[in-house]
């Protein structure tokens, strides 16, 4: 399968990136920004997010990527016992499944079982697994790139350290190398040298990186220079970076709902990621619904999966949330990840 | 979601206020709810198992304490075990005796190294060290940047070399920084380390090899508390990988209730040191062991509450009280015994806000006035021995003396005679268990539970009242107003 999404047909030549940067930085201080924005507005006469070129349905053939090396199977400690399918329920937990997705699914997976007859090892397995496809399984895992709506803001959110950086430089460099042209906004203004790394990984994937003017300057004015860049320079993408927070520190959430409300006076929010380490354990449940609350998730990138943590959080997650997970991180090189698919994930892990 | 563990206790525990004893049966109902609780606070299973086995050991052999209930005593047990599993080796930083200390930060990607490395630097200037810190991240994109800036903001020498970025050797400026520590007499040496997988072996004997260049007095584990099963992997790969020799719990200022404290001190023995708990470089901590305990529980402070009840509840006092009551011969007396007890264990705001759901009725907990234990002494006080005793024989006029004698109105007075009452009816009914439930009310103590809420209650418990102070409408009505009675009507029915 390839990788579909509607872009410009024709860009008008944009100005280059330092220019913008440079006509942006010329602008005043950030606590005045929505004069900023009225202004500039003004002079481009042209503050609706819609694109003026007709866009064209674009299908990008790239090898399909795969994370099911990243995937530990649930049976490398414990055998599969067919006999007792009760510590099928223990493996589940020891997956961070969650003690209730976990009885859930043994109840399920014997109830199917003794439908259809499955008693060996394989077929037992073979029950488990197009369960958890099943269950994983929706129609809306693809990033919402097709809208039409250009430029697709996608806004990337998490508690501290679960690689929301890394995933960022990830998606930039697939997205540069399908042929749209990405904005990345480097809104983590408080972590020291945030801005550093993610310009790095900008510079390896090819992307446009809108930077703070100032340590500390207030994340919503890096966005929101995010968007003008990106329609300035008619970007397909703008990814926007933000802070690590952790979802109990409201003042930090308020924050992440003011960088919305600010990038929405300019573009439509195509995707907002919540990004989740595959270690978590229960509490990626009150992440999520703590970010869903406050950022209006659209889908979860499970991070880190090549380790041996093997990221059940998420089958609660979308379950229980109806979060869909998108992206799945296998690694710290930039092709290390894929688009998630539920059977490549079932089958990874009763394998 | 769910319940925290207090309040599902409270659910199974709703049939066995009365029991006194342990039976198995008992044992195990609580077991399971707290087997859950810790699964749910993200305890790995194999731990969560052997702890149970071993509590339920001790639950069955312990002998019954007469201060607390079931479910108590076993959640008592639980949190004795914790305590010991999570502070059993509790211990400080160890320093070289000579040269340099050495401290080695090791732990997954986005565990908090970088930042830790940065509030460990501060900690120890601020004790009079001066250390310096040495960036072996080469890793990841800017993070010698990142350590360069945390330096900066610390006050702290940073040794990096190496502009990193998959550039340059770890093991080498490790090596140097030894040197470089040890001609410019720092007196510590943190050396901040890439985040690797367990189970990547290359970065792992990367780490072995910066720990043999550096001879650390310190390896210091840094794990997220977020989190789940996987911890036991990930710590036993860093134990059997590089050899650790203490552990940093971080993120602790979020919601995560942290299990995997308790995996990583069980799996690998080694004891957690430090606490990190904020995003300022003064949000570190030493790391205590009971508090961890309560939080991995979710217990709010009951804990607390039952070692105080533990502590200032005569179990003598306890054992005649007991009697008394199931003898029917508890008097107002007793009742301020009692309560001079219960005020032993401190205010009863605080007391109140440690009770399991107590979250709930915090604006009735504002609201609770100290004073009204006070002032129920005082009528207590304004009382003689014999209406203390008998307080039937409380008429009208008697009421109204108490009441000017305490500086109080008649209202407080009838609304305390009838909670001694109340309370003296539920104490029956626990007698023969011993002590408050967990949850419930506290017998004695005025309007707790229900939270307290002046005039209302009082006045509808009035009613209920067989029989009033007195028969008269006109002079009930004054005693309520707590005014002398004029004596003008007396004898017309009609109050002429």
């Amino acid at each position: 399968m390839g990788f579909l999404f509607w872009k410009k047909k024709d860009k008008e030549t944009p100005a280059t990136a330092v220019e913008v940067v440079a006509e942006l930085n010329s602008e005043p201080e950030p606590g005045i920004v929505v004069e900023t924005s009225v202004s500039l507005a003004d002079i481009e006469s042209e503050p609706e997010p819609q694109p003026i070129v007709e866009p064209e349905k674009v299908e990008v053939s790239l090898p399909k990527r795969t994370f099911a090396k990243g995937i530990k199977s649930l049976f490398t400690r414990v055998k599969f016992d067919p006999e007792n399918l009760d510590e099928l329920e223990d493996v589940l937990i020891q997956a961070d499944f969650g003690v209730d997705a976990s009885e859930q699914i043994v109840v399920e997976v014997k109830a199917r079982a003794k439908k259809s007859g499955a008693s060996t090892e394989a077929e037992l397995k073979a029950v488990l697994t197009d369960l958890i496809t099943e269950n994983l399984t929706r129609d809306d895992q693809e990033l919402n790139l097709s809208s039409g709506q250009l430029p697709y803001v996608v806004l990337v959110v998490g508690v501290n350290g679960v690689g929301k950086t890394t995933t960022i430089g990830k998606l930039a460099k697939y997205l540069s190398e399908a042929g749209s042209k990405v904005v990345i906004a480097a809104a983590d203004t408080f972590r020291a040298a945030a801005v550093e790394q993610i310009a790095t990984w900008a510079e390896r994937s090819g992307a446009t990186l809108v930077r703070p003017k100032s340590e500390g300057q207030d994340p919503a004015s890096v966005a929101f220079e995010g968007t003008e860049v990106a329609i300035a320079q008619n970007a397909d993408v703008l990814i926007i970076d933000t802070a690590g927070r952790l979802q109990n520190k409201v003042d930090l959430m308020n924050e992440l709902d003011k960088i919305r409300r600010v990038v929405e006076k300019n573009c439509v929010i195509a995707e907002v990621l919540l990004v989740i380490d595959a270690t978590t354990g229960q509490n990626g449940m009150v992440q999520a619904k703590a970010f869903a609350e406050v950022a209006k998730v659209t889908g979860v990138a499970l991070t880190k999966l090549d380790g041996t943590a093997k990221g059940g959080i998420v089958y609660a997650i979308q379950r229980e949330l109806g979060i869909p997970v998108k992206l799945v991180g296998v690694g710290e090189g930039i092709a290390d990840f894929a688009f998630f698919e539920a059977s490549e994930f079932a089958r990874g892990l009763v394998s | 979601m769910f319940g925290n563990l207090s309040d599902r206790l409270v659910e199974t525990f709703k049939n066995l206020r009365t029991k006194g004893k342990l039976s198995a049966a008992d044992i195990d109902a609580t077991l399971r709810e707290i087997r859950r609780a810790l699964l749910e606070a993200d305890v790995a299973l194999d731990v969560v198992k052997n702890f149970i086995n071993a509590v339920r050991d001790r639950a069955l052999g312990d002998e019954v304490n007469k201060a607390l209930n079931p479910a108590q005593q076993v959640v008592q047990i639980v949190n004795d075990e914790l305590v010991a599993i999570l502070g059993g080796q509790q211990r400080k930083l160890t320093f070289a005796k000579t040269g340099p200390t050495v401290i080695m930060l090791a732990g997954l990607q986005g565990s908090g190294k970088t930042t830790l490395a940065g509030k460990l630097a501060k900690w120890l200037k601020d004790q009079g060290q001066t250390p310096v810190l040495v960036a072996a991240d080469l890793q990841r994109p800017n993070a010698v940047n990142q350590l360069q800036v945390v330096g900066e903001r610390a006050g702290v020498e940073v040794f990096a070399p190496e502009p990193g970025n998959g550039k340059g050797d770890p093991v080498k400026v490790s090596k140097e920084a030894i040197k470089f520590a040890q001609k410019k007499q720092f007196s510590v040496v943190i050396v901040d380390t890439a985040g690797r997988l367990g189970i990547d072996e290359e970065l792992m004997s990367q780490a072995r090899d910066i720990r043999k260049a550096v001879d650390p007095d310190e390896v210091l584990f840094v794990i997220d508390s977020m989190i789940g099963q996987d911890a036991v992997n990930v710590a036993k790969a860093f134990e059997d990988g590089v050899g650790i020799t203490g552990v940093v719990l971080t993120k602790l200022d979020g919601d995560a209730r942290g299990g995997a404290a308790l995996s990583v001190s069980s799996v690998t023995g080694k004891p957690i040191i430090f606490a990190s708990t904020g995003e300022g470089l003064d949000a570190f901590e030493p790391f205590y062991p009971d508090r961890m305990a309560r939080r991995i529980l979710d217990m709010g402070d009951i804990l607390t509450l039952i070692e105080q009840a533990q502590k200032q509840f005569d179990e003598v006092e306890a054992a005649k009280m007991a009697e008394k009551i199931a003898k029917n011969e508890f008097t107002l007396e007793d009742f301020l015994e009692q309560m001079q007890q219960l005020k032993k264990m401190g205010s009863m705001k605080d007391l109140l806000a440690k009770l399991p759901g107590a979250g709930q009725m915090k604006n009735q907990l504002e609201n609770f006035d100290e004073k009204e234990v006070d002032r129920t002494e005082a009528i207590i006080r304004s009382m003689t021995p014999g209406e203390r005793h008998q307080p039937k024989v409380l008429n009208g006029s008697r009421r109204l003396r108490i009441a000017k004698g305490s500086g109080t109105t008649v209202t407080e007075v009838n609304s305390l005679v009838n909670r001694f009452e109340q309370a003296a009816k539920m104490m029956k009914t626990v007698a023969k268990g011993g002590m408050p439930q967990l949850g419930g009310q506290m017998p004695g103590m005025p309007n707790i539970g229900g939270g307290y809420v002046a005039g209302s209650k009082s006045k509808k418990n009035d009613k209920k009242k067989k029989g009033s102070k007195s028969g008269n409408p006109a002079k009930r009505a004054a005693e309520n107003l707590g005014v002398t009675p004029t004596q003008g009507g007396s004898g017309s029915a009609f109050g002429l």
